[in-house]
């Protein structure tokens, strides 16, 4: 394993590890947010559920230390390949041979990164490290919880607010359109045959995580 | 048909170069690109200015020396084309072209469109090799070679190392080159021993020459002459964390 990480493939090793890491931790976190369709009871007791689970404690540093590696590596790995050409084409046709998304991957993750911290101070500093007065205890089935449903209720109410969201579900989905197969290529699990099936999966769930975390605040905008 | 040529031209690896700009008439449309160039340059020397300089050797789209980046794509605006490969008939009266060389800190500029490709012979010579002695030819059929990989050596082995790949690639990586390197002679019994230790020493070496990292864009297999498909560079991944797990 001597210097694994000092070559090309081992940091790509390690955005491809982190990335997997992170698109599974987007699925619970999106079938957790679904919740908020069901009504605020239905939410405060699955948003309860993750909080208190004993996992939280392992999942939540492991998930910061993923996100970590994967922008350190992310920007090693860009400033890297801008130096291996110094000197620009004048003319670039790049539109008929790559997809936009692969050739801007650190655009788009440096647009997550934004809406994430955006996104954490809205509601994870708010609620974790403040513990914020205007968030109320409410009891559901005889258990007492943070009333989580009416804080995100109130922020999904202010139109731009929303408009945060949508665009942060839009680049993230595009980020990974890209990405997840891309990650699977990187470890190495692909061939010619399994290319086409991985391209046309990550295209489904990037359309599963892009829809469905701007079905929220749509939800809460119309409704 | 008419065209105006924007080509690039420089002096040496030191000097720093431009772009000049060339007017050309009665190109025929069955000339090849190069053999454009060719009528360029006679009327250069008419002019007495110094003939352009690019690279070419066979003109039959399977020695790799050609390579031009024509209008923003490696070999021009054809796919599965080396550049003496291409017809003047994919361009129009009246066009203007752009021509550039391959632009790579690991590929550096000798003279006007020719570059200087010997990080390819560097990244071979740590270790795109079989060092063990295979001795005489074998009788046909004497070692089992499943259809698929014998196949699938032979498309990586149409490689003819024209660095297109390099060229087009936005970070300038070498992996399609390398992993059609790495996928031909490890999917045969004779290339298979040192499989790992080949892998090891050509990532070493590519990276130590200064060729970016893979992004998995794909645009490599889309401009490379010979169609080399990117799961080359899947499988090269694979031998190579698999070797570095052994370590
Ligand atoms: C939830 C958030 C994120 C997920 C799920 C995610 C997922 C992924 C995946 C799966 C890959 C493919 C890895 C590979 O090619 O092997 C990738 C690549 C990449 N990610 Fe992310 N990512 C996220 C956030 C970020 C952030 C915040 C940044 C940086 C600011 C970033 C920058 C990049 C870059 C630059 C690449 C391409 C690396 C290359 O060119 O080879 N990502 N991401
Ligand atoms: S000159 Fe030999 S491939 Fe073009």
């Amino acid at each position: 394993m001597s210097n694994i990480f000092n070559a090309s493939i081992g940091r790509k090793l390690l955005m491809s590890i982190t990335g997997l890491f992170l698109i599974l931790f987007l699925l619970v976190h999106l079938t957790i947010n679904l919740f908020l369709l069901f009504g605020s009871d239905a939410y405060n007791q699955a948003a309860h559920f993750m909080a208190t689970n004993p996992m939280i404690k392992i999942i939540e540093p492991t998930l910061a230390i993923g996100f970590l590696v994967h922008i350190i590596y992310a920007t090693i790995l860009t400033l890297q390949n801008q130096k291996a050409r110094p000197e620009k084409y004048t003319a670039r046709s790049a539109g008929n041979s790559s997809t936009w998304s692969s050739r801007n991957m650190y655009f788009l993750g440096f647009t997550v990164l934004i809406f994430l911290v955006i996104h954490l101070l809205d509601f994870y500093v708010k609620i974790k490290i403040l513990h914020d007065e205007s968030i109320k205890d409410v009891v559901v089935n005889g258990e007492t919880m943070h009333d989580t449903y009416t804080l995100v209720q109130a922020k999904f109410e202010i139109w731009w607010f929303d408009l945060i969201y949508i665009l942060g579900a839009i680049f993230l989905s595009l980020h990974l359109s890209h990405g997840f197969w891309s990650a699977f290529q990187t470890i190495g699990i692909n061939n010619s045959h399994w290319m086409k099936r991985l391209k046309t999966i990550a295209i489904i769930y990037s359309l599963i995580i892009g829809v469905g975390f701007s079905i929220i605040p749509l939800y809460f905008l119309v409704f | 048909m008419d065209l105006t040529l924007k080509v690039w031209r420089q002096k040496d690896a030191s000097s720093k170069g431009k772009f000049e700009t060339y007017s050309i008439s009665d190109v025929s449309k069955d000339s090849s690109f190069l053999e454009m160039l060719d009528v360029l340059n006679e009327q250069l020397i008419r002019e007495n200015i110094e003939p352009i300089a690019f690279d070419h050797d066979c003109r039959e789209g399977i020695c790799g020396s050609c390579g031009l980046f024509i209008n923003g794509r490696a070999h021009g605006p054809d796919y599965e084309t080396t550049t003496c490969q291409l017809h003047m008939r994919k361009f129009k009266h009246g066009d203007t072209i752009v021509i550039e060389p391959w632009r790579a800190k690991a590929f550096p500029v000798i003279k006007d469109l020719m570059v200087d490709r010997s990080a390819f012979d560097k990244i071979l010579q740590s270790g795109g090799f079989v060092s063990v002695n295979t001795g005489g030819v074998p009788d046909a059929n004497a070692i089992p070679i499943p259809k698929e990989a014998a196949d699938e050596a032979m498309d990586a082995a149409t490689c003819i190392g024209c660095g297109a790949c390099v060229a087009t690639c936005k970070n300038a990586s070498a992996m399609l080159f390398v992993s059609a390197k790495v996928s031909q002679l490890a999917l045969l019994p004779q290339g298979k021993l040192e499989a790992q230790r080949r892998a090891k020493s050509m990532v070493a070496k590519m990276d130590e020459l200064g060729f970016g990292n893979c992004s998995n864009t794909g645009a490599c297999e889309v401009e490379c002459p010979k169609g080399i498909s990117i799961a080359h560079i899947a499988r090269f991944n694979r031998e190579f964390l698999k070797a570095k797990i052994n370590d």
